[in-house]
């Protein structure tokens, strides 16, 4: 472990802080324009945490500590996450700690304590928030496991820093079974992260609400964690789709000028993802609860046929 | 660049995969003819790259044949047949998507199965796409029996048909030019055909519900 993997890795913990909500306003602005709104401010999410964390905090009286504890927990979970994803660079101390299995599972951990909370104080809309997120969550896991290991048969890895060093320093070539996976990625990335084909991300108290419905008790620093972990979370994936489909201009470990422009390049990328996510979402309409385990059986399958072309096709 | 060509090919045989399965789950009319026109492209695209990297001149024209029947005739034609029918908005009930979805992915693990060592002694430069076409070829055949309606099993049948076309062209590096235009001109007359089919099963039953003809006699 060297200094400069230190730095990277604090630095990389920093940019996916600080990053995070920009790109859940970028989201949100390219969306509104899209929609022919009046876009808020692109500063809009920081504003929003700002004036949560100086609120004070209501609780419901039967709340346990369960109830206390999982924001931190939540917020803990997808940070972690995020320190394994390489995002400026391949060098991090951390990343041979946990593999993209593990990051699949830190996922489903923050999963597991954001529905014990909002099935903890007992209301109606968590405890059908929380049934719902499960139904979303089962389906979405296998496909995202299936998207990873579609990358894995190629690099020969499961960990997301090798993935991207093998990818980014191969010669270039088209693999199709990333055609499948693509598209698989998508879907789940969409469901996951409560975007609008299954879920609304900008609706109360609506019948429909997924992730809404799980938050809707909290209040003050306790909210303002849950929805900067929301756009941690939705940080990550993009994070996660880009070090796989798009590994190129993530720093080496041997190089460290290239941390400069990786930032840059992470930027760019990021926004044009973001807005292509703002594309789909202006594009498709809300299904029905019912329909989305079609959906996301469809990813799963597809997902599948990628690892099947790779064995057809030959990788390597 | 020309290391890529291969390459490029197989990514149009995953689209031409992908679109298949797609269209197994595409409920609108609508966009079940934009789909296939997809495919259609996807297989001029390749047949433009196979010809591209073998030399063939008989490939282009081939792709060509096929640009202009399956991507711009027959779509366009399908489109007047649904305006004129009155279906373009029709949705058809589908019953268990995941399900067929499932026997999908079987019988693709069928086709890769079975293509699997074929394509190991073939010497084309696409070979190994032999288990996609063989995928579609089912896939198709399978939306022919799964789907009630009569627009739909013939998108089926084109689809079908490109698949077959698809493993022609990747495997032998393209059929003689005389059997690719009988093929191109049955199909042609087929699609007329059946255009007219429809109209009658329409006229005879008000609906393009083909389990009305299940029965022989009128009681």
């Amino acid at each position: 472990m060297s200094w400069l993997g230190v730095f990277s890795q604090l630095l990389a913990l920093l940019t996916a802080l600080f990053l995070a909500p920009l790109l859940s306003g970028w989201v949100n602005q390219c969306r509104a324009r899209l929609q022919n709104k009046s876009a808020p401010g692109l500063l809009q999410p920081y504003r929003m945490l700002h004036k949560l964390f100086q609120k004070d905090s209501v609780m419901a009286e039967h709340a346990s500590a369960l109830y206390r504890t999982a924001p931190y927990l939540i917020f803990g979970c997808m940070l972690l996450a995020s320190a394994i994803v390489p995002t400026l660079s391949t060098d991090l101390p951390l990343s041979p700690a946990a593999d993209g299995i593990a990051l699949v599972g830190l996922f489903a951990l923050a999963r597991v304590f954001i529905s014990l909370a909002a099935m903890d104080v007992g209301t109606a809309f968590g405890s059908m928030g929380a049934r719902r997120e499960m139904l979303v969550g089962f389906l979405a896991e296998p496909a995202l496991m299936m998207v990873l290991f579609c990358a894995s048969m190629i690099t020969r890895s499961t960990s997301l820093t090798g993935i991207v060093e093998t990818l980014a320093l191969r010669e270039l070539a088209i693999y199709p079974s990333f055609l499948l996976a693509g598209v698989a990625f998508t879907m789940v990335s969409l469901a996951e992260n409560a975007r609008v084909p299954v879920d609304n991300p900008d609706t109360h108290l609506e019948l429909t609400m997924i992730h809404e419905s799980l938050i809707l008790e909290y209040s003050a620093r306790h909210l303002a964690l849950l929805e900067w972990a929301a756009s941690l979370k939705l940080f990550v994936y993009s994070c996660f789709g880009l070090a796989i489909f798009f590994p190129w201009g993530v720093a080496q470990a041997n190089a460290p000028l290239a941390l400069i422009v990786a930032l840059p390049v992470l930027v760019f990328k990021l926004a044009v993802g973001g807005f292509l996510m703002a594309v789909i979402e202006t594009m498709s309409a809300k299904m029905r609860i019912f329909r989305v385990p079609e959906f996301l059986g469809t990813a799963f399958l597809m997902a599948v046929i990628g690892l099947l072309v790779n064995v057809l096709l030959g990788v390597g | 660049m020309i290391k890529l060509v291969p390459q490029l090919i197989n990514l149009f045989a995953t689209l031409i995969l992908l679109i298949s399965f797609a269209m197994i789950s595409q409920r609108r009319i609508v966009r079940l003819i934009n789909l296939f026109m997809m495919q259609g492209m996807a297989l001029v695209a390749a047949s433009f790259l196979i010809g591209y990297m073998t030399h063939q001149t008989d490939l282009y024209v081939s792709g060509a044949l096929t640009l202009v029947l399956k991507v711009i005739f027959i779509p366009w034609m399908l489109h007047r047949l649904i305006g004129k029918l009155n279906v373009r908005w029709d949705v058809e009930m589908l019953i268990n998507i995941p399900t067929t979805m499932l026997v999908g992915i079987g019988l693709v693990i069928f086709s890769f199965s079975l293509a699997l060592p074929v394509s190991r002694l073939s010497h084309s430069i696409a070979g190994a796409s032999l288990g996609i076409a063989l995928a579609c070829v089912l896939l198709s055949f399978m939306m022919m029996i799964i789907r009630s309606k009569a627009v739909p099993q013939v998108i089926g049948f084109l689809s079908m048909e490109n698949g077959l076309i698809f493993a022609a062209t990747t495997v032998t590096n393209g059929m003689p030019m005389i059997v690719e235009f009988g093929i191109a001109l049955d199909v042609l007359v087929g699609v007329l055909i059946l255009g007219v089919f429809m109209f009658q099963i329409r006229e005879k039953f008000d609906s393009l519900d083909i389990h009305n003809l299940e029965a022989l006699k009128e009681d």
